[in-house]
């Protein structure tokens, strides 16, 4: 291990599930790394997402996105074995298939119509999904309310235990001889003699390449070498209720019983800047949902509710992206840090590694897309 | 290990505690009724199986998490004794159905 390293061939900026799975990926390949870090208090929606590996509904507007999604959670599998064997820590990947409920009959109309938007797309990916009926529903869910009125399905989808993927990613990140410097906020990074040189409180650090990997930091960070990152804080709220024996096989978008027992409840999206307060009301509305649900969940004891932030583009689609004006300089980030982790370690560290982003797979996910001159 | 106040001089009522009949001090809570009946590992842990005891008795630390009445993960150091009552130790995770 080599925590205080300042001279690395990789700068990576943020230590979340993104720029640590991007970390991990070039370490395990060789390539020497450091990974700057903020501290404790960070907006980490590493340590608030909800953990889904998720794949329906995603990619209308993005056919591209659909397929980097399928394929992330299609290396899923052999991404979290590789973490298991080298680490010692099984980070709880299951691929049991996942369900959309639905509480009407216009839920699963609007459902239906708007997954056949998103495979009727030109250039969609091929995979499989089903909307269920009641019946259906009940005899792969029987714990099910009788208000439950049809889902959707996909076999693709999946859960993690997102917060042991974080520490699994940061542990075999350092086997790999990577440097992790906590602490280290970023704030500026300056082009020199073909490389870059990060400068924090703690000190300075030169890399031949830097990766931003740093969620809604990127903002901030990415014009200090030439890259426009169009992202914000979009809130999401979650319950969480004490643990209990197994109930639930499959997740659901909006709940999901983790590997130790816990129900995890939550999708809301708010607007509502870098404010990580919990509302009752949404929280409210949330429970209620669910309990609609799953109705033995009212007897449940909730623990914890908390707040985080995601990290929102303005299509919601990921950004990749080398910089023109300063190249060696990526961007790496998105909304989806567990679903894509896979991608990230696997796929993206190595191009990274070899210093492009083939343009073949990457330039739909160029910020260039938000370019008004560009498109017009 | 633990000594009664000297001037503690209420009743008794008789509880189960895991199915076996047991009588305890009017007033106290479940906590402290398990500890007074030599009752120390009131539970399992849910992940880690390890045995647990009643510690902080004042409703923060939630390791004496036990079953009353049917009604599993009651914090016994808030709950009072009562005539009757069906105290039981936790030994794995509480069912959603119950």
């Amino acid at each position: 291990m080599s925590g205080e390293r300042r001279e690395a061939d990789v700068a990576v900026v943020g230590g979340g599930l993104v720029g640590a799975a991007i970390a991990w990926g070039l370490a395990r390949s060789g390539t020497r790394v450091v990974v700057l870090d903020e501290g404790d208090v960070a907006f980490r929606a590493s340590r608030g997402n909800f953990a889904l590996v998720w794949v329906q509904s995603k990619g209308l507007g993005m056919p591209e996105y659909a397929a980097w999604t399928k394929l992330s959670s299609d290396l899923w599998g052999q991404f979290a074995r590789r973490l298991a064997e080298e680490t010692g820590l099984d980070v709880a990947f299951r691929r049991p298939g996942g369900f959309h409920l639905c509480l009407s009959e216009r839920e699963v109309e609007n459902r239906a119509a708007m997954l056949s938007r998103l495979h009727n797309q030109p250039a969609m990916v091929k995979y499989d999904y089903e909307i269920l009926d009641a019946g259906q529903v009940r005899a792969m869910l029987p714990q099910v309310g009788p208000e439950v009125t049809g889902a959707s399905y996909c076999p693709l989808d999946g859960h993690v235990n997102s917060l042991r993927l974080l520490r699994a990613l940061q542990a075999g990140m350092q086997q790999f001889g990577a440097g992790y410097l906590a602490d280290h906020v970023v704030e500026t990074i300056a082009s020199r003699d073909g490389g870059f040189r990060l400068t924090t409180r703690q000190g300075e650090v030169r890399a031949g390449k830097v990766v931003l990997a740093a969620g809604n930091g990127n903002a901030r960070l990415g014009p200090m070498v030439g890259l426009d990152v169009s992202v914000r804080p979009q809130r999401g709220q979650i319950i969480v209720t004490e643990k209990v024996a197994p109930f639930l096989d499959y997740p659901i978008v909006t709940i999901r019983q983790t590997d130790e027992g816990s129900v995890m409840i939550g999708d809301s999206v708010e607007e509502a800047g870098w404010d990580t307060t919990v509302g009752a009301g949404v929280v409210s509305a949330e429970a209620e949902r669910a309990v609609r649900m799953f109705p033995h969940l009212a007897r449940l004891n909730v623990v914890r509710t908390w707040a985080a932030l995601r990290v929102m583009t303005p299509d919601g689609f990921p950004i990749y992206q080398q910089s023109v004006s300063s190249p060696g300089a990526f961007v790496a980030t998105c909304h989806s840090g567990v679903t894509l982790a896979a991608v990230h370690a696997l796929v993206v560290a190595p191009a990274i590694a070899r210093g492009e982003l083939p343009a073949e797979q990457y330039v739909p996910f160029s910020p260039r897309r938000f370019d008004v001159s560009a498109t017009a | 290990m633990f000594r009664r106040l000297p001037d503690t001089n209420a009743g008794t009522v008789d509880v189960t505690i895991d199915g076996r009949s047991a009588r305890v001090r009017a007033g106290d809570t479940v906590a402290a009724a398990l500890i007074s009946a030599g009752v120390l590992a009131s539970r399992v842990a849910d992940v880690s199986r390890a045995p647990r005891a009643p510690y902080c008795m004042m409703g923060v630390c939630f390791e004496c998490l036990v079953t009353v009445d049917g009604v599993s993960n009651r914090q016994g150091c808030l709950v009072a004794v009562k005539p009757g009552m069906r105290i039981d130790t936790q030994h794995g995770k509480r069912e959603v159905e119950r």
